[in-house]
């Protein structure tokens, strides 16, 4: 368990406590909304990670690292944003991954646009963010992450 | 239950990989499992509060907290939300309908779910002993950056009915 999931745990039980205290009723129904809801993204969820499973499967980290090297320039930007894009890891083990990459050799810049589009631009679940928000604001903010992937790799580049 | 296009990729897909290779399919199902366990260590959390939110929090604390004029504090409130929260971005896209449902500010609501993706405090300490102290800060800095203000640019290119219309999806899922 990472810090932020034990933050998180004990954030909603400090939330249960107070609302159980307060109102035993209220909160039966509010856990039998928030277990309605998860149903809901089940089905959306677990083709998902099917399709991520077997993308991880073929693209693996040797492959990626050779692709981002140092003197790989805006191609190995464009490839990092394309597989940030593309792939999809828990936040927790991008960073790390990110750092092996680096420490492998891989440069900043093609780093930090990979971590940002591995983080915020979610090809596959493409279609699930739809089912939430329609189309119009999936494909705008997936552009906006994008170009916020752009504008760091950028910033990185120039400021390190 | 009637097959999505997704669910139809996904039984190719890993068909295709077994075809091709079974013990690479294995792999691809190991990988999928371990996506799988790790989005579920944060399911029980989330949905509590989700829940918790719908009944505790009405509608007309939600819309002076996040809503048209919260101004400063709802951007605030959606950075917190968004950055102290775990987990892949797909399970903050309930959370962040149970907010428009509740009359939260489209731009607040879009920074929140950008916010969930990138600048997260609790794992920010992580970051830089991971990625350095430069890397960690250049990198967050930048993100909140554009995203602030990409959220609020987003919010303009729509037209008052098509924000509608999210609002009614919202309304809908939260049902």
């Amino acid at each position: 368990m990472n810090i932020s999931t034990i933050i998180l745990y004990l954030l909603s039980l400090v939330f249960l406590i107070i609302s159980i205290l307060k109102d035993r009723k209220k909160t039966v129904m509010g856990i039998k909304k928030g277990f309605t809801a998860f149903k809901k993204i089940l089905p959306l969820l677990i083709p998902l990670f099917v399709i991520v499973g077997v993308l991880l499967t073929f693209v693996t980290p040797e492959m990626i690292n050779n692709i981002l090297g140092e003197e790989s320039g805006w191609l190995g930007i464009t490839f990092g944003l394309v597989i940030g894009s593309v792939a999809f890891l828990p936040p927790f083990v991008t960073f790390p991954f990110g750092a092996e990459l680096i420490a492998n050799g891989a440069g900043l810049p093609q780093v930090a646009a990979l971590v940002t589009t591995l983080m915020g631009v979610g090809f596959v679940y493409l279609q699930a963010e739809m089912k939430f928000f329609g189309v119009g604001s999936t494909l705008k903010r997936n552009s906006l992450a994008f170009i916020a992937a752009i504008t760091v790799a950028l910033a990185v580049g120039v400021l390190m | 239950m009637k097959l999505d296009k997704m669910t139809i990729a996904a039984i190719v897909l890993i068909i295709g990989t077994a075809i091709y290779s079974m013990a690479q399919a294995f792999t691809a199902l190991g990988h999928a499992t371990f996506q799988f366990v790790e989005m579920l260590k944060i399911v029980p959390p989330i949905f509590l509060m989700i829940g918790l939110l719908d009944v505790w929090v009405p509608r007309e604390m939600m819309i002076k907290m996040m809503g048209d004029k919260s101004g400063l504090i709802g951007v605030m409130i959606a950075f917190l939300f968004g950055t102290f929260a775990a987990g892949p971005l797909i399970a903050a896209f309930p959370v962040a309908m149970i907010m428009l449902k509740k009359g939260a500010r489209f731009a607040n609501v879009m920074f929140f779910l950008t916010i969930w993706a990138s600048a997260k405090l609790p794992i920010i300490f992580f970051q830089t002993t991971t990625l350095g102290i430069e890397f960690t800060a250049i990198s967050n800095v930048t993100l909140i950056i554009v995203y602030l203000a990409g959220s609020f640019i987003i919010e303009k290119t729509f037209s008052q009915r098509e924000l509608g219309q999210i609002y009614k999806r919202a309304e809908d899922f939260n049902k």
